[in-house]
């Protein structure tokens, strides 16, 4: 008697496509319903209130095709970006000057406190007083809103690198570039990379904020224009622009994380 | 067997250390070590041994350079360890209570890491540190993150990463006192023939008397704050008789 063994239902291949599927149906469903939402909304209100998706997205594509316009949304992210690595850079050297010296810590960590409870707006203000050019307005308003954030937070990740991997390293006599390039800089990647994704919502609604009043070019100066049109699906079209950047760069970081963190060890269990 | 040791040119040597924590004289002060004299001879292998809160870490904290004494000398190959930090790299190796891998590497790359330090060219760097894992029987777990090792073989690896430098010196902070007794068993007899056959100087800190007897060739017992209660020499040439004796001795000295 020969006995065969038992089958699965389906290849795995096929399992696999299906929890694809699944997979990203579920991260496609929100954006699904609230783009029906809208629609539906759009069959019952004027245009000016709920325009139809099908004119965002001509509207979209014209600001892709249009190189003038498309100039305008590479200002706005080439100004995000500035801004971020201007407050990146500052922060950290911020941080490391703070957690080597308590002096220093007990200094800044106040000043850097009083600037976060600083509305964006004020620091728009501020700039459009203090400075003349537009740019650096702009880098200022960005690097003076994410600063205290990016501080504390490579401060805490700093603070947070385990003593034990420390006095460890340090027992192999490293020099300094190297302690930074095997110990610390991998420590505090993770809070890292999470500061960013964090600030990068910031500084994309705060570079609107900036554009608003302070520039002549970007998204935010062309959402100015919108809303003096009362053009609600060309005010959509260039928010989503912005949208479309965070998606990107936080889709970037997020593959960034997968490929650096594989040393991970992953519970079955999820928290 | 003998109860004294006299070491003119020690490989590590300690004069009068001191060492205090908070401010000398203070309510909170607490004096960890308190005018320990010890000599370690080159090729030997001593066992630090005493009760949990003797002194033992800072003792081995100040010959590692990590902690600096309050007072007296501590020198390492004739040198401050403490202040002459930097000229002890790669002649001096550590093995700590913990493993202490680096999340972030694989199992390879843990043990270059003190080879990294010495500048060697990547290729030898890699020969090396596979060398040493095929000796700790890791051949085949190399490209494995720290994770995905047992206790046993994270510990193994940590070993690895101490003899791949080639140091003089090893110095050993309860290395397996967090792993199973069959394993810390293997791994024992692995250390004390690896430290032999390399002509090391080891200090080897526990608080188990048989892992004292088992690896050290002489055996300081510490009691608080970190002096020296007993110290013996012995041999391989050591009968069992001769060794149950120094065991009840060390017995009688830490129930006191």
């Amino acid at each position: 008697m020969s006995e065969a063994a038992p089958q699965s239902g389906s290849p795995p291949w096929a399992n696999m496509l299906l929890a694809g599927a699944k997979r990203l149906g579920s991260s496609v469903l929100p954006f699904v319903v609230v783009i029906l939402l809208w629609q539906f909304a759009s069959l019952f209100f004027p245009r000016f209130l709920f325009p139809s998706l099908i004119d965002v997205f001509w509207r979209c594509l014209q600001i892709f095709s249009d190189g003038a316009m498309f100039a305008d949304v590479l200002a706005t992210i080439l100004r995000i970006l500035a801004g971020l690595a201007g407050a990146f850079i500052v922060g950290g050297a911020l941080a490391l000057l703070m957690v080597r010296s308590r002096a220093v810590d007990n200094f800044l960590s106040p000043i850097l406190t009083l600037f976060q409870g600083i509305p964006a707006l004020s620091w728009v203000v501020f700039a459009i007083i203090w400075f003349h050019g537009v740019e650096f307005r702009i880098f200022f308003i960005m690097v003076m809103t994410t600063l205290p954030a990016f501080t504390f937070q490579v401060l805490g990740a700093l603070r947070g690198m385990s003593k034990d991997l420390m006095e460890m390293v340090f027992s192999f006599r490293p020099t300094r570039m190297k302690l930074f390039r095997v110990m610390i800089a991998p420590a505090i990647l993770p809070d890292i990379l999470t500061a960013w994704k964090v600030n990068l919502g910031n500084a994309s609604r705060v570079v609107v904020v900036a554009e608003l009043v302070g520039a002549t070019g970007g998204v935010g100066y062309e959402l100015l224009q919108q809303q003096q049109l009362f053009d609600m699906a060309g005010a959509l079209a260039w928010t989503l622009q912005l949208v479309f950047f965070v998606l990107i760069v936080q889709g970037a970081l997020t593959l960034i994380e997968n490929v650096a963190f594989r040393y991970r060890a992953v519970s079955e269990r999820a928290i | 067997m003998r109860d004294s040791v006299a070491a003119p040119e020690a490989a590590i040597h300690l004069g009068h250390v001191s060492k205090v924590f908070g401010k000398v004289g203070s309510d909170g002060a607490y004096r960890a070590v308190d005018d320990l004299n010890l000599d370690v001879r080159p090729g030997e292998m001593l066992a630090l041994l005493g009760k949990t809160g003797c002194g033992k870490s800072t003792i081995f904290n100040m010959i590692a350079g990590l902690t600096e004494p309050t007072s007296g000398t501590v020198r390492v190959s004739g040198r401050d360890p403490f202040a002459d930090f930097d000229s002890f790299r790669g002649k001096m190796a550590i093995v700590f209570q913990n493993d202490r891998l680096l999340p972030w590497r694989t199992a390879i790359q843990n043990v270059e890491l003190g080879l990294e330090m010495l500048e060697m060219p990547a290729a030898d760097r890699r020969a090396a540190a596979q060398l040493w894992l095929t000796k700790l029987g890791l051949g085949g777990h190399e490209h494995d993150y720290p994770h995905a090792l047992s206790g046993g073989m994270r510990q193994r690896v940590s070993i690895a990463r101490a003899f791949a430098t080639n140091a003089n010196i090893l110095l050993c902070d309860e290395p397996f006192s967090a792993l199973d007794e069959s394993t810390a068993g293997k791994l024992r007899a692995e250390f004390t023939r690896l430290v032999k056959e390399n002509g090391k100087t080891a200090v080897f800190i526990t608080h188990s008397i048989s892992e004292a007897l088992e690896i050290g060739d002489r055996i300081v017992v510490l009691k608080r704050p970190a002096k020296i209660a007993y110290d013996v020499s012995f041999d391989i040439g050591t009968g069992a008789e001769e060794r149950e004796l120094i065991r009840s001795r060390i017995g009688d000295v830490l129930a006191v």
